[in-house]
């Protein structure tokens, strides 16, 4: 659905919005891991490439404020949260991969109400495929991808996957149905192929 | 995903991928002690029993702020002043707290085998915070967590423990734990004060301070528990504190990486000299910090054991 220059090309765009946006404030860009720490570094990079400053970057792991923990057979791994830099009164870019059902959103916006109290929370999306069960919208999104709720979409980057390239999955035949799927590759995620990270 | 146990009994049982999941997650759990705000809603809702029919400040504490940082409810239950003094017996004590639908029964109790013997009959989960002579794992936890974060790794290193071995179960659980992450353990003191099994956990055994010293990258030295040294195991204290005590001038023969712990309370100018508690060489109150993180970790991952 995208390829690598698609890719790069959506980055610029999100990148020039934020800046036009944010007029001069004071800017940081916060990813959700993995996949949306490595985009908040791209990101970052295009900014500077367009302003003289390179905007802050932090990385966010959501894990502690997940709504259905304790309803999964197994814990998922904590991984640890790195946002060197005060959040008060800042403008934040939230960064993810996939905005799915709103869920990881809204944990990662308690997160970071937890490690202060930021001016602005604006959130940026690789891919936006639709289908909220929360109130949660995205601020700029790289591509709209319409899906059903049976498929799934991967974002694989060169850091992660070795290419960057976004694809929709259909369901195998006989595959468990879409909730245990995600659940089952979240976790049971094979290094090196490529796989979907979308938001639960 | 590594932790699928119920229970936290005993480093014996525990294998290394299991001590890895939990030294990875406890490593990721370090950063909500340097927030402002030391607060995340992980065990929101869930509820933690301590039930401690010993003595104990630090772990008791250190399992007390893990709880609360998750948000998790945490209730204190000594032996002493309760229902255990009226004849109540351990297990009725425990199934009456159990009625009480806790998520995780916390218990420190002086008969060896005590958590096992919960974790059998409870449904919820259960973590041994010191049974008599027996296994302190969660204190092993803290200490491989301590030697991976100063070294960068635990394969192959020498670590001495130095002391009272007989009567310590933090020197027990260090013993099958950093066996089991590869690393070679000698263990040093009296002849008193060394079990003649301790070659069959794969130690080395060592009568001489200053040659079980000279090559390790880490020195555990145990605290001398004169609460039970009323069996003729040692002359006195200070004949104890003249060979087996670790004084700077000894550390002039050690490595000059090495590391000092200590699992606390130390008696200072018993078994380690005041100079080398303070010293560059001490990591002690790292492990104390380390124990709330690693308690973090034990109690997130045992909270998802019973989900499904």
């Amino acid at each position: 659905m995208l390829d690598q220059a698609g890719l790069d090309r959506a980055l610029t765009r999100i990148a020039h919005e934020i800046v036009e946006q944010a007029g001069g404030a004071d800017l940081a860009l916060v990813g959700i891991k993995n996949r949306g720490e490595t985009l908040a570094e791209r990101i970052a990079e295009k900014i500077a490439g367009i302003e003289s400053k390179r905007p802050a970057v932090g990385a966010l792991d959501i894990t502690l404020y997940r709504d259905d923990l304790g309803s999964r057979a197994e814990q998922p791994r904590v991984r640890s949260t790195e946002i060197p830099f005060p959040l008060k009164g800042i403008t934040v870019v939230l960064v993810d991969d996939v905005l799915f059902t709103g869920r990881t959103i809204r944990a990662a916006m308690d997160a970071l109400m937890d490690l202060g109290r930021p001016r602005v929370i604006r959130l940026a999306v690789l891919v936006d495929r639709g289908h909220r069960e929360l109130p949660i919208r995205p601020d700029y999104v790289g591509k709209n991808l319409p899906t059903s709720r049976k498929e799934s979409v991967a974002v694989m980057l060169r850091e992660h996957d070795g290419q960057d390239r976004v694809v929709i999955q259909e369901p195998e035949e006989g595959e468990p149905e879409p909730e245990a799927r995600r659940a089952k590759m979240k976790d049971g995620r094979v290094p090196g192929t490529p796989t979907s990270r979308n938001e639960e | 995903m590594a932790w699928k146990r119920k229970d936290l009994v005993s480093m014996q049982d525990t294998e290394a991928a299991e001590i890895t999941e939990v030294l990875d997650t406890a490593e990721s759990m370090k950063e909500i002690a340097t927030r402002e705000i030391k607060k995340v809603p992980t065990l929101r809702g869930k509820t933690i029993v301590n039930l401690f029919y010993e003595a104990s400040t630090r772990t008791r504490t250190s399992f007390e702020i893990a709880g609360k940082w998750l948000s998790a409810d945490v209730i204190n239950f000594s032996g002493s002043g309760s229902s255990a003094e009226k004849g109540e017996s351990f297990l009725d004590t425990a199934k009456n707290i159990e009625a009480m639908s806790p998520d995780v029964v916390v218990v420190r109790h002086k008969a060896p085998g005590g958590p096992a013997l919960l974790a059998k009959h409870l449904k919820c989960s259960v973590i041994n915070a010191g049974d008599g002579a027996h296994e302190h794992p969660t204190q092993a936890l803290l200490d491989l967590l301590t030697i991976r974060q100063k070294k960068g790794h635990l394969e192959g290193l020498n670590v001495t423990i130095v002391g009272d071995i007989t009567h310590s179960r933090v020197a027990r659980s260090d013993i099958h734990a950093m066996r089991k992450m590869g690393m070679t353990v000698t263990v040093a003191g009296p002849p008193t004060l060394i079990p003649p099994a301790c070659q069959d956990m794969g130690v080395k055994v060592s009568h001489r301070l200053e040659e079980a010293i000279a090559h390790a990258d880490v020195i555990m030295m145990l605290r001398l528990q004169h609460e039970r040294m009323t069996g003729g195991f040692i002359p006195s204290l200070r004949e104890y504190s003249r060979v087996w005590g670790l004084t700077l001038d000894r550390l002039t023969h050690c490595r000059p990486d090495v590391l000092i712990m200590h699992p606390g309370p130390v008696n200072r100018g018993v078994e380690l000299s005041p100079e080398v508690a303070d010293s560059q060489y001490s990591v002690i109150l790292d492990q104390v910090t380390n124990g709330v993180a690693v308690r973090m970790a034990v109690l997130y991952l045992l909270a998802g054991s019973r989900a499904a």
